[in-house]
């Protein structure tokens, strides 16, 4: 029988395999950021254990850094940033600060590097490595211990995960995104939907999407409890690829993509599971509660708790209308927010802000906006295309690279009560700042929401 | 880590689906840099609501956390473990939960413990009407006991037999530094360093 893509790339990275023991995985790739790697390094130094592959190992400030120029003012944030710095000095690890031009959202910079490259197995102590699935490479988040036991051995101990198939049919209709898509297929499997699985996004619409969009895709796997999502290399991957500063090039490039070809799930491969989506009846696609399968049609209402069977799902409704501020009934086209946030790794790509600066070109924005680029390479490519004047002259704030208010870990967060649309990934209660209220949009929708102040499809305009 | 083999304790009901680690540890908790002080900040935000569970006196000293579904969702956050851990909690009780949470709580002798959706309910039940009553959670056996209620659980043979040992992975991979070195001699050429 065939196999999956999932299956051929992680057996290709299998070390050791024993009967009754997890299979020992060889990583490609490790990214570090400075939230989850402190305490790994303290282990490794606790025990007299070295990074072993310093030169597969790659370390970003993102979490908690300003995104306004200056020095961090939060002492806190500062010493964890400092330890990252001496951390990465003494194991010798390649590191980007704040200010420099490599700088970024760890997944931003991997894929814009040429570092994520097809069949590749890539960890990082963050949820959203799923993000670099979009290349065809295995790669999920992981927590400290982990990241220590990389550091140390560059291996990990895991089961492979099964495999699920989501076959998206048709093509999305105009003005239906990425981000649209895969809230919507959170919203059909649930957050624990993809629990336990490696999901390979499949079918038409799905081909068609940019690089960028297949990121927002896969980045978000881990919102469906997967906990990573591949899409399968192909000409597109390629081209995005060729002549990034660390992929291959002359004979070695040829070799690679004549490997990276025979990356994709066999014809007679049968998947764990299989779940099907229309791609042709989807519409942009907003969230209304606290986590990211609450979500619905922007065109929709404010469900009701009493339309979910499910007591356990109902209960959740509840609680988070209560925590919205929301009634039900209500058209999500009347919820007024209060701020607008396009940036995280999810989508803070050149392609995001050129889709956000169409919208807002000539516009004036009714809510604080903020735009942050997901890296300095963005922001560099953005700024040569003149997008930042776009913003500026909008009314937006243009600002420097980092996750922003993503989380609620650096200076910029909602106030309790605040309401925003966001290109994020996480509703949850308080991500953005505690008591905040977060709606999910894509970056065409929040670029809407800002110039009326209220959730708004580009086609309302 | 903490070797885990049997433990009995009372239990704190938390009637929530979908707890994320975003609520089990919010953002600005992670700012630390050591391993310690992060049960001040276990479910910091919930905890300001008066009426919140572990506001209860009566939930006191407990150390199993019976959860609604889904439990540990969301971030990859090790503080998540951290936190319970050092708050008292030596085992979550859940019928699903995040991945990488799952993950993480092994790695750290915290035992996660999936039981039907029912048979949860008949805990949270038990440790509301009788907050003194108390669970015992044998890991060697693999079953839950409550009252009269006795449930089997599924866990893989060998994360138990890590747990039970309270082994270190790092330890038992560096068993096998050849295997490592073998498959690193063999890999494809053209694959990118960070150098
Ligand atoms: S942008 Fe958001 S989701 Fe992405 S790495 Fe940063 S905090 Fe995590």
């Amino acid at each position: 029988m065939g196999r999956t893509l999932a299956e051929k790339v992680w057996e290709q990275h299998v070390v050791r395999r024993a009967d009754g023991e997890p299979d020992l995985l060889y990583i490609d790739l490790h990214l570090i950021h400075e939230v989850t790697s402190p305490q790994a390094f303290d282990g490794l130094r606790m025990a007299g254990r070295t990074v072993r592959r310093p030169d597969l190992t790659i370390a970003t400030e993102d979490h908690n850094v300003p995104t306004v120029l200056g020095p961090i003012s939060d002492p806190v944030s500062r010493t964890q940033v400092e330890t990252l710095r001496k951390n990465a000095a003494e194991f010798g690890i390649r590191l980007h600060p704040m200010g420099d031009a490599g700088q970024g959202v760890v997944h931003i910079i991997g894929p814009q590097f040429g570092l994520t490259q097809p069949g590749m197995t890539i960890v990082c102590g963050d949820s959203h490595t799923s993000t670099h699935g979009a290349f065809g490479a295995i790669a999920f988040g992981i927590g400290t211990s982990e990241v220590e036991h990389v550091l140390a051995t560059q291996t990990l101990p895991a089961y492979r995960p099964k495999t699920m198939a989501i076959e998206v049919k048709g093509e999305l209709p105009v003005g239906v995104t990425a981000k649209d898509l895969i809230l919507a297929i959170i919203a059909k499997i649930g957050t624990g939907g993809g629990q336990g699985y490696i999901v390979e996004y499949r079918g038409e619409a799905v081909r068609k999407l940019s690089m960028e969009g297949r990121m927002t895709v896969c980045n978000m796997s881990i919102e469906a409890g997967a906990r990573a999502g591949m899409i399968a290399p192909d000409e597109t991957t390629f081209e995005y690829l060729r002549g990034r500063p660390h992929a291959p090039t002359g004979e070695a490039w040829d070799r690679a993509v004549e490997y990276w070809k025979t990356l994709r799930t066999d014809d007679d491969a049968e998947f764990d599971k299989v779940v099907e989506i229309d791609a042709t009846a989807l519409t942009p696609f907003v969230t209304w509660g606290t986590n990211p399968g609450q979500g619905a049609p922007l065109g929709s209402a404010v469900p009701s708790p009493e339309q979910f069977a499910d007591p356990v799902e109902r209960a959740a409704a509840e609680r988070a209308l209560e925590y919205m501020g929301l009634t039900a009934g209500t058209p999500l086209r009347d919820i007024q927010v209060d701020t607008v946030f396009v940036g995280s790794c999810t989508n803070g790509r050149i392609e995001d802000l050129r889709a956000a600066a169409e919208i807002l070109r000539g516009r004036t924005v009714v809510t604080r906006t903020l735009i942050v680029p997901g890296s300095m390479g963005v922001k560099k490519a953005a700024e040569e295309e003149g997008l930042h004047e776009v913003f500026k002259a909008a009314g937006a704030e243009w600002r420097e690279a980092g996750c922003s208010m993503c989380l609620g870990m650096n200076p910029d967060t909602l106030k309790p009560g605040e309401r925003s649309a966001s290109t994020s990934n996480r509703n949850f209660e308080g991500r953005q700042g505690k008591g905040g209220r977060t709606h999910l949009v894509s970056p065409q929708v929040a670029a809407a929401t800002a110039v009326t102040g209220r959730l708004t499809a580009p086609a309302e305009l | 880590m903490e070797a885990f083999t049997t433990h009995t304790g009372r239990a704190v009901p938390l009637r929530r689906s979908n707890v994320d680690t975003d609520q089990i540890i919010p953002a600005v908790w992670l700012k630390q840099v050591s391993r310690t002080g992060f049960e001040k900040g276990l479910f910091a935000a919930w905890r300001e609501d008066p009426s919140f569970v572990l506001n209860d006196p009566a939930y006191e000293g407990a150390t199993i956390l019976v959860s609604g579904p889904d439990f540990g969702t969301g971030s990859s956050r090790e503080h998540a473990v951290w936190a319970l851990q050092q708050y008292g909690f030596r085992v979550v009780i859940a019928s699903r939960f995040g991945d990488i949470f799952r993950n993480n709580s092994t790695k750290m002798g915290l035992l996660p413990v999936i039981l039907p959706e029912d048979v949860v309910k008949r805990l949270q039940d038990a440790a509301e009407a009788d907050p003194k009553s108390e669970i015992t959670v044998d890991l060697v056996e693999r079953q839950v006991c409550a009252g009269d209620l006795v449930v089997p659980f599924e866990i893989d043979d060998y994360t138990r037999w890590r747990l039970i040992e309270g082994l270190d992975d790092i330890g038992l991979t560096l068993r096998h530094a050849d295997a490592v070195e073998e498959y690193e001699n063999g890999r494809q050429p053209w694959l990118p360093t960070t150098v």
